[in-house]
């Protein structure tokens, strides 16, 4: 992986990193302060994603509320070796909408046994923040068709067929992120 | 470990599943090939973060004191840290599908659908339909089309489909375009979870009958 400075990306994976601290201090400490400033940033987002969703904007409003409040009771469960701030905020709402519509249950995977690393160690933060910054831009650089065709999978009801037509998104970085771990974890577990 | 698996679930499949969008019968065999598939859990994670990308980009102001709100509702209850709990009982199933079954496959309520074959439709949405099929170890599936996708996740022995080889945790993937007829392998029965969005087209006159009963 390439690890060369690039000024883009550092005010990018900054700035997540401010959210990683905010939510860590959310989870250790029960701050509300940092609960506040992570409500104003993500709450509209989550709304704007309901309602992308198409959700109206009163319930989306509401479902909102809910994530974010899910968001301080689960704090427990976040781990920025494994996921951004916002990825893990995303998946949260998610659930959140699928419970909403009550019509197909998500059974989530079985967990992996990670191996025995108490705490998370900071190289891997860092490096999953940047491999996320390196995906943003990478999103932002794509063609305006295939941008709309991603978002459309995402916030829209494109069947599975339509999903299929769409090409070249860009994953290598965080896909080889997770694999090192995968590696490491299997080697623990010899 | 999981280092033999060759077929994977196709990225439609698993960037449906990190929208939130397939029909629950599909969310339940990406839950499980996951669970046996590391390459599909990395894929899986890059897909969630995708989701994460874009909500960054998606914004709507919140009504005014909505922070107020939230905060008077924060309680002192608290989920505890996520406790990964070691399976002991070593199970032929992952987790997701004991969940649908209600136990390991000898607790599958099997019922017999000719030649052998047996089979157990499980509860889901009505968007599509999942059911473990039990294959006697050399036999043949009916030929038959697609008149939508089906995937099919092999759980124990394994079985062949024209030059393909599908073991424990690869899935096959058949579309519209595929017509088929999957063989397994002559060394034990073959047992699957089989997903599909729409009725299988059979070729033979019996297995149509046979159709109506069975409600593949
Ligand atoms: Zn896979
Ligand atoms: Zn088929």
């Amino acid at each position: 992986m390439n690890n060369k400075p690039d000024k883009k990306n550092d005010r990018k994976s900054g700035k997540d990193h401010a959210w990683v601290d905010e939510m860590v201090r959310v989870r250790d400490n029960r701050d509300k302060q940092a609960f506040a400033d992570l409500f104003e940033h993500f709450a509209p987002r989550i709304k704007g994603y309901l309602m992308k969703s198409g959700t109206n904007a009163t319930i989306a409003e509401e479902c909102a509320q809910d994530v974010m409040t899910t968001l301080w009771r689960k704090a427990g469960q976040f781990d920025p070796t494994r996921a951004s701030v916002a990825t893990w905020i995303f998946t949260i709402a998610r659930n959140r909408r699928i419970d909403m519509l009550r019509r197909d249950r998500r059974p989530e995977p079985e967990e992996l046994t990670w191996g025995p690393e108490p705490e998370p160690e900071q190289a891997h933060v860092i490096e999953l923040q940047q491999e996320t910054a390196r995906l943003v831009e990478a999103i932002s650089a794509l063609p305006e068709n295939q941008r709309k065709l991603i978002e459309q999978a995402y916030f829209g009801d494109m069947t599975q067929a339509e999903i299929s037509h769409i090409t070249g998104l860009p994953l290598g970085t965080i896909k080889s992120r997770i694999r090192l771990a995968l590696d490491r974890l299997r080697h623990a577990m010899k | 470990m999981t280092h033999s698996i060759k077929h994977h679930l196709d990225d439609a499949t698993l960037i449906a599943y990190a929208s939130g969008t397939l029909p629950e019968a599909f969310n339940l065999i990406a839950a499980t090939h996951i669970s046996l598939c590391d390459t599909c859990r990395a894929n899986a994670h890059a897909y969630d973060a995708v989701g994460g990308v874009l909500l960054e980009e998606s914004r709507t102001p919140m009504t005014e004191g909505s922070l107020a709100h939230a905060l008077a509702r924060l309680g002192d209850e608290v989920t505890p840290t996520l406790q990964i709990v070691q399976h002991t009982v070593t199970s032929d199933l992952p987790e997701p599908l004991r969940n649908y079954i209600g136990g390991d496959l000898d607790s599958v309520k099997w019922r017999p659908v000719g030649m052998g074959v047996k089979q157990a439709i499980l509860s889901t949405s009505k968007g599509a339909s999942a059911r473990l099929l039990s294959i006697p170890a050399g036999a043949a599936m009916p030929d038959h089309g697609h008149n939508g996708k089906e995937l099919t996740l092999v759980l124990k022995g394994a079985f062949q489909d024209a030059d393909e080889y599908f073991a424990r945790g690869d899935v096959e993937v058949a579309g519209k375009d595929v017509q088929h007829i999957p063989v397994a392998d002559i060394h034990e029965d073959c047992i699957c979870l089989a997903v599909t969005d729409a009725p299988l087209r059979f070729e033979g006159f019996l297995p149509r009958i046979l159709q109506k009963f069975v409600r593949i």
